[in-house]
């Protein structure tokens, strides 16, 4: 059965690949994906702050007593190179790249269109062979309208577009109040991909501490069906080659992610849970139902649930609401 | 050719050619001296070779004795060898002086000469420690600038291969080392013409070696000693020849051309000025002024001083001269007259006996002292001598530059006199030690110097604090090379960086007519001339001052750069001085950022960046009104309520005005008077906390863990809040200890630092809104007026009976801190274990203090933290050394026992007369709670009353004695760098006394007061100066070595992490019979993190198994029980947690990730490995002696 896809221009054996996580910070789990068969490694992010906090940070904390006494005019030797965080993470793209002979995806993560971004270029440089931004902001400032916000997608997706010739892929998150329109103008910047959708770390509250904390849950197939009508609204209508991401677990998950538009299909709970033979689980198991199935390839199945082409493409629009919410209340009376 | 320019301090300019012509280097740091030493290491490790194409080997040793050690075994296998010392550490490297002189070995040292300590220490420059070895058989070498320094570093170097006499090469301290100047480079091409091979082979020649064995170090006897010293001789009668041939191939090479004794002014001069170091070019400048109007006069700049060259400098006279100065910058009491002064009154002596001097007449010859601890120097003194020459019968052994109201030794001379041209450009900026004001003026001389042909001189001057330390620097640009100096006295360009000092420095004082004045103000420039003073206005009014304000704190917040306003003032002094067209000015403090935060990343560089460009949006000129309309005039320095010598002599200090205090307003021996630190109001936290007593739970964390005891708690009668101010706090007590009473918190406004400890260490939030503590920090200035009311209404509360309360964590804090308002840095973790210790022994604790930070904010002027309670009583303290501190508190316990022992003699002897009851109750006493310490001072009293009816001698013997009767507790206070390396043999032979002394090592790891040099406390994987790669070995486990003793208390505390042990541990220590050791964490600005997070990394510390906490007491070996108690738990978290949130550990891994991973496995090891030998010594079961018959 033939399984090939194309994603960001690369001719990948199938979709399925592990989603950014810092699975890959470790050479030997990033070998092992390849020989469980993922068909690309996407990188963990290299986040903005990672990037900005260290450089100001370290040159806040070693020079911030310079010159402040007599008898000390420093506190630290200074040394000529510093090999900041990302620089590490360069360090890592050249080890993965050499370490494996699927596509390499490296992964950005910030909010402002800045200095920062002058790393896609150096991941460029490093030997990534596709660039995926992640433009995680919550927006929490009463004072920035909706459209501001979505002014920072663009405005640092046109950024890295101009600084590198890698092909870019924007993962979204489904939190703008037009992800369509959002979508649209992305793809007319060139972009080579959409990834849908982040998932956002929800903090919690520790009763005994009155403290916010940080947590993260694994996701699950329930996460996968907002994915899944996003995926079909936008098949189609963007020249951007779609890839999914949370809430695919089992093959099943995978095919429905294709047949709804995505080119590339990524995992990162599935693989904590279950160890990144699963990979392989995934890949026999879309094999086989395709196979069974009698298709003739996956191609074949690549967005036909998209809202083109589905049979009740209203299903994905407002129609589904209604029905639903008249499913449930049929059942609780 | 053209030839290099650099723009670099003396230090760096003799590092240079120290660190390309030399093979090894041993040394420890000292200042101010450390520098060089800390390049030299830094360009090892960078791996820059030496002229012959290798890296010189640099090694920092446990002291300046163990440095002189290595060095001399080092020459002694031919090595080209070289160390760099100062003051008390060139003392500690005389006994291999006289050794690697007799051995007549080619060795050439460099000395930034400073001020040995005498009735105080002193860091600053002079030369009585360089004169403290004049006997030693080396040869000394004196250079009077930066350019001088970076030559005389090379001609030594090729003088001692050429003489085989050692050199000793010394510039001034400070002055010299520390100012910023233009110099020429010497190449190394022009270094390996200078230096021979042969030279150096011969060096080699004479090395020990197996290979061609002999001996050298023997024992002799009268039958051959004394000849074979004089064997030597001939080296000293070549020696200065050697120098002259030295200096005239340094010559031939470079252009630049030096003689043994230089001679500048008149050719028929009849009035001479003689002397060494920066002084000389003072002297230089203002002989050339005065030649300009016809004075016959003239400067003799003596550079070889041993051996001294009689004929040379006889023969740099000029033959007319009538009267000869010679100045000296050290003091030498009782001798006829000072080193230089003898030198030249038997060099003109020997001279004419030996018929070649030139000399028309016998001239007339005086000694005075001058710049001693880097003292002014200036033309108007330097005249002031010329003038004493001039009269009939001038003074001898005169001092200049103060005024001696008690001997009358000082001559008078012109304060106003000011003879710099105006072609060269002057500049002074007031600013704080942490806001980055001296790092922008360095790199503003850096620009003019190298990018400009004008010649540049920066000059900076600290003051004494840790936290919010003021700085003064002093620039200089012009088109001729720069010879003053001395401190800039009229400044056409003024910049004051911190609002606050308007209202606490003259800071207009060095204002020139016509001149700018740039203030860094949070006031608008439409409101910023109503806010200041009267003083001000006139002065900027009288002056005619342009006036420009810019809030540069709010340009560097939105600029992204914090509380780093370097870049903006930098900009600004640019934009408005003229020094350089503004857009050239600015182009080239952009290149200036490029290159020193480029390696950093662009992030540093754009913020930096922003910062420029915004600044130029946001500077503005001031409409100066015609008249003064404030009414205020600037406030007092300290209140009309302190004592008189503050006002006298204190606050003259305070106001930066100490150069003009007399002879007379000191003490005769250096004794001074503790509790000052209270008539300073700094006013420099930017926030401070307030309490809210609805939700506080009454913990006192926040009393213990203040480094400044600016946050304090007390409890009280209800009663005594009649009177209260109106925003005055309080609530009720909530205990049972003190039912009914009234509790308060209250901050001292003016003397908190802002550094947030207590606030972070507060557990009470506000359960509707969490993010509200019982303290919050809020702005202070607002708060400043009221909480100064309330903070004196609550020192006025009486303390807490002391025999009422529990000696836990919160008791404690009710007993009064007799530490306060020290300067150490914000957020301190030294300062909060020394003042619990005064909290809880201070009114009978004897201090005896390494040198070291803690000395530092302990002692040194102008205002001292240590106070007196209401009777009082407090600690006494002081400071000898760095290397000797645990012998020296070791005196104090053998003195206090020896008194003692003498009293309870007397006492029994008394008996009779005194009453067995009250003899019996003294010395049967139990001193070992509060109750039994007020008791026996209570029977003290009652002796003393009857011993006052009692006429004999012997009742007159015990009054002096008697208030040993009451426990004193003796406190060797000290950092890491004292208790690990220097004084580590003391504090070992001391814990082998078995003496009741208490000893507090305040470890934070590293030498911190030098500037992060490493020491033996430092942990693996940390970098440290010396240990830049990060430190391969560990920690030396100082605690486990006393433990071995058996005989002494030793404890390991971190207060962050278990506040409750710590407290214990001092309570133990101190009721220990025999000696203790207790080690405490101290978080430290020299581990790379912001100290606010402190207390949570000793959690991280101890959680981690880094500083794993416990109690070690001998006496529990009586109970057959292991006397070693853990008190934290098996490591819980990976080390790794610990060491990534502070700098000196990252700093490792972004050098070298793979390196960094292996030390932090290393460490891994090391952590569980001491852990588990610990918990297994707990585990031991000791056998219980057997009863004795």
């Amino acid at each position: 059965m033939d399984l090939q896809t194309t994603y960001l221009g690369l001719t990948l054996a199938h979709p399925v690949m592990p989603g950014a996580s810092p699975m890959v910070d470790h050479l030997d789990m990033v070998r092992r994906l390849e020989d469980a068969g993922a068909s690309a490694i996407t990188m963990h992010s290299l986040f903005e702050e990672q990037i900005t906090r260290e450089q100001l940070g370290m040159v806040y904390h070693m020079e911030l007593l310079d010159h402040g006494s007599a008898e000390a005019l420093s506190y630290f030797p200074h040394a000529d190179e510093f090999r900041l965080g990302p620089h590490d993470y360069l360090e890592q793209i050249r080890r993965i790249k050499e370490a494996v002979r699927i596509p390499v995806i490296a992964s950005l993560n910030g909010t402002t269109a800045e200095g920062w971004l002058e790393y896609a270029r150096l991941i460029q440089h490093a030997g990534a062979d596709a660039l995926e931004i992640n433009v995680y902001h919550v927006a929490t400032d009463p004072r920035e309208s909706g459209q501001a916000v979505e002014r920072r997608v663009v405005d640092i997706a046109r950024t890295v577009k101009e600084s590198t010739s890698l092909p870019v892929s924007v993962k979204l998150s489904p939190f703008y109040s037009s992800v369509a329109h959002l979508a649209g103008q992305l793809d007319a910047l060139g972009v080579e991909g959409l990834v849908l959708f982040n998932r956002f770390y929800q903090p919690d509250i520790d009763l005994a501490e009155l403290n916010v904390v940080p947590s993260l849950s694994l996701s699950s197939s329930q996460d996968l069906l907002l994915r899944l009508r996003w995926l079909a609204v936008l098949y189609g209508r963007v020249s951007a080659t779609l890839a999914v991401t949370g809430g695919v677990h089992s093959p099943l998950d995978v095919l429905k992610a294709v047949m709804a538009g995505a080119s590339a299909v990524q995992t990162v709970s599935s693989l904590l849970k279950n160890g990144p033979g699963h990979i392989r689980t995934l890949v026999d198991g879309v094999r086989a139902w395709l196979e069974e199935h009698e298709y003739e390839s996956l191609r074949q199945a690549l967005g036909s649930m998209g809202l083109e082409r589905s049979p009740n493409a209203a299903a994905f629009e407002r129609a589904n609401y209604m029905r639903v919410l008249n499913a449930w209340q049929s059942t609780g009376r | 050719m053209t030839r290099s320019q650099l723009t670099i301090d003396g230090n760096e300019a003799v590092a240079s050619v120290a660190h390309r012509t030399n093979e090894v280097i041993a040394i420890y740091p000292i200042t101010p001296s450390s520098n060089m030493g800390e390049w030299a290491d830094e360009w090892s490790a960078k791996g820059k070779k030496n002229i012959w194409g290798t890296i010189p080997q640099v090694t920092e040793m446990q002291s300046e004795a163990g440095a002189a050690g290595a060095v001399h075994g080092a020459l002694q296998a031919g090595s080209l060898t070289t160390t760099f010392t100062a003051a008390q550490g060139l003392l500690l490297m005389i006994p291999n002086m006289y050794k690697i002189a007799g051995e007549l070995t080619s060795f050439c040292m460099h000395v930034s000469a400073r001020t040995v300590a005498t009735h105080a220490l002193s860091i600053f420059g002079d030369h009585s420690d360089v004169m403290a070895c004049r006997q030693t058989g080396f040869a000394l070498m004196a250079s009077g600038s930066v350019q001088e320094a970076h030559d005389f570093a090379a001609i030594g170097q090729l003088a001692t291969l050429r003489s085989r006499v050692p050199f000793l090469h010394f510039f001034d301290g400070f002055r010299t080392s520390h100012e910023v100047q233009k110099i020429t480079e010497i190449s190394n091409d022009e270094l390996r013409a200078l230096l021979p091979d042969d030279l150096i082979a011969a060096h080699r020649g004479r090395a020990l070696t197996p290979d061609r064995p002999l001996l050298r170090g023997t024992a002799q006897n009268p039958d051959a000693f004394f000849q074979a010293r004089e064997a030597c001789n001939r080296y000293y009668m070549d020696c200065a020849s050697h120098v002259e041939a030295a200096m005239d191939r340094f010559a031939e090479i470079t252009g630049r051309r030096y003689g043994l004794a230089d001679y500048v002014g008149h050719p028929a001069a009849e009035r001479v000025i003689v002397l060494m170091g920066t002084g000389a070019e003072v002297a230089h400048e203002t002989v050339e002024w005065l030649l300009a109007r016809d004075e016959k006069v003239g400067v003799v700049k003596v550079r070889l001083y041993r051996p001294f060259p009689v004929d040379q400098f006889v023969a740099a006279l000029p033959a007319t001269v009538k009267a000869l100065a010679v100045l000296d910058r050290t003091k030498e009491p009782g001798s006829i007259g000072e080193p230089l002064y003898m030198d030249v009154v038997t060099a003109l002596r020997e001279a004419r006996d030996r018929g070649v001097s030139s000399l028309k007449a016998d001239p007339v010859v005086i000694g005075g002292r001058y710049g001693l601890s880097s003292k002014e120097f200036t033309p108007s003194m330097v005249k002031g001598v010329f003038d004493e020459l001039a009269t009939s019968k001038p003074k001898n052994h005169f001092t200049i530059g103060i005024m001696d109201d008690v001997t009358h030794l000082s001559l008078p001379y012109d304060l106003d006199l000011d003879i710099e041209p105006e072609e060269v450009r002057r500049s002074v900026f007031f600013g704080l030690g942490a806001d980055g004001t001296v790092g922008a003026n360095k790199n503003s001389i850096k620009i003019i110097g190298e990018e400009t042909d004008n010649f540049a001189q920066g000059y900076f001057v600290y003051d004494s604090k840790k936290a919010g330390a003021i700085t003064i620097s002093h620039l200089r640009f012009g088109p001729k090379p720069i010879r003053s100096s001395y401190l800039v006295k009229r400044a056409s360009f003024v910049a004051c960086h911190q609002y606050e000092f308007m209202d606490r420095l003259d800071v207009l004082g060095c204002a020139a007519s016509g001149g700018v004045f740039l203030l860094n103000s949070p006031f608008d420039p439409d409101e910023v001339w109503d806010e200041l003073s009267r003083d001000v206005q006139e002065q900027i009014l009288e002056k005619r001052l342009e006036f420009y304000v810019i809030d540069a704190y709010k340009v560097a917040r939105d600029a992204g750069m914090g509380t780093r306003i370097n870049t903006v003032m930098q900009t600004c002094f640019f934009a408005i001085s003229g020094v350089l067209p503004r857009d050239e000015a600015i182009g080239q403090i952009k290149k200036a950022i490029e290159k020193t935060y480029g390696k950093r990343g662009p992030e540093v560089v754009a913020k930096n960046f922003a910062a420029v460009d915004q600044t130029l949006e946001h500077l503005y000129k001031v409409k100066v009104p015609s008249a003064a309309s404030a009414t205020r005039q600037m406030p007092p320095i300290v209140s009309d309520a302190a004592p008189d010598f503050v006002k006298r002599v204190t606050a003259v200090m305070l106001a930066n005005k100490g150069d003009l205090l007399p002879v007379s307003a000191f003490s005769v021996d250096g004794t001074w008077p503790t509790s000052t630190a209270r008539w300073e109001k700094r006013n420099i936290a930017q926030d401070i906390p307030v309490w809210d007593p609805a939700i506080c739970i009454q913990c006192n964390k926040c009393m213990l863990v203040c480094p400044h005891a600016a946050i304090r708690v007390k409890v009280y009668e209800p009663e005594l809040l009649a009177g209260a101010p109106e925003t005055f706090k309080a609530m009720d007590f909530k205990g049972n200890e003190f039912k009914g009473l009234k509790y308060t918190i209250q901050v001292a406004p003016e003397d908190c630092t802002g550094c947030t400890l207590c606030a972070v260490v507060c557990p009470a939030k506000d359960k509707a809104n969490p993010k509200h503590k019982s303290l919050d920090m809020h702005p202070q200035r607002p708060l400043r007026e009221p909480e100064r009311e309330n903070f004196a209404f609550f020192l006025g509360i009486p303390e807490v009976d002391r025999s009422k309360v529990k000696q836990d964590v919160k008791g404690v804090q009710f007993f009064q801190p007799l530490f306060e308002y020290s300067g150490a840095c914000v957020g301190c973790g030294e300062t909060p274990y020394v003042k619990l210790m005064t909290q809880l022994f201070g009114d009978r604790a004897i201090i005896a203090n390494a040198t070291g930070c803690s000395s530092i904010y302990g002692g040194n002027l102008p205002t001292t933290p240590f106070a007196v309670n209401a009777d009082g009583r407090g600690p006494t303290w002081s400071n000898s050394l760095f290397e000797d501190n645990a012998e020296f508190g070791f005196g104090f316990r053998l003195a206090v026992d020896k008194h003692r022992e003498q009293a309870a003699e007397l006492l029994t002897r008394m008996a009779s007369q005194l009453g067995d009851t009250l003899v019996d109750g003294l010395l049967a006493s139990d001193q070992y709670s509060e109750a039994g310490i007020i008791e026996q001072r209570e029977r003290v009293a009652a002796l003393r009353q009857k011993l006052a009816a009692i006429a004999t001698a012997d009742a007159k013997r015990l009054a002096l004695l008697a208030d040993y009767l009451v426990r004193k507790s003796i406190w060797i206070v000290g950092g890491d760098g004292w208790a690990y390396d220097i004084g580590y043999g003391g504090l070992d032979h001391v814990l082998a006394m078995g003496r009741d002394v208490n000893i507090l090592v305040l470890d934070t790891e590293v030498y911190s007061n030098t500037g992060g040099q490493q020491s033996k406390a430092t942990p693996l994987g940390a970098s440290a100066r010396f240990a830049m790669a990060g430190k391969p070995t560990p920690k030396k486990d100082l605690g486990m070595m006393a433990m071995v003793y058996g005989n002494t208390y030793v404890a390991h505390v971190a207060f962050g992490s278990k506040d409750v042990q710590t407290v214990r541990a001092f309570v133990e220590a101190d009721a220990y019979p025999g000696p203790s050791l207790i080690i405490a964490y101290s978080h430290c600005i020299a581990h790379g993190y912001d100290l606010a997070c402190g207390l949570e990394q000793q959690k991280l510390a101890v959680d981690t198994g880094y500083w794993p906490l416990y109690r070690f007491d001998p006496r529990r070996m009586a109970t057959g029980q292991s006397p070693l108690v853990l008190d934290s738990p098996a490591p819980k978290a990976d080390l790794s947690k610990y060491m990534n949130n502070e700098a000196r550990f990252r700093v490792v891994e972004q050098m070298d990730r793979d390196r960094y991973k292996a030390l932090l496995a290393d460490a891994q090891r090391e952590v569980a490995t001491r852990f588990s030998v610990y918990e297994q010594l707990s585990k031991l079961a000791v056998p219980v002696p057997a009863p004795k018959p």
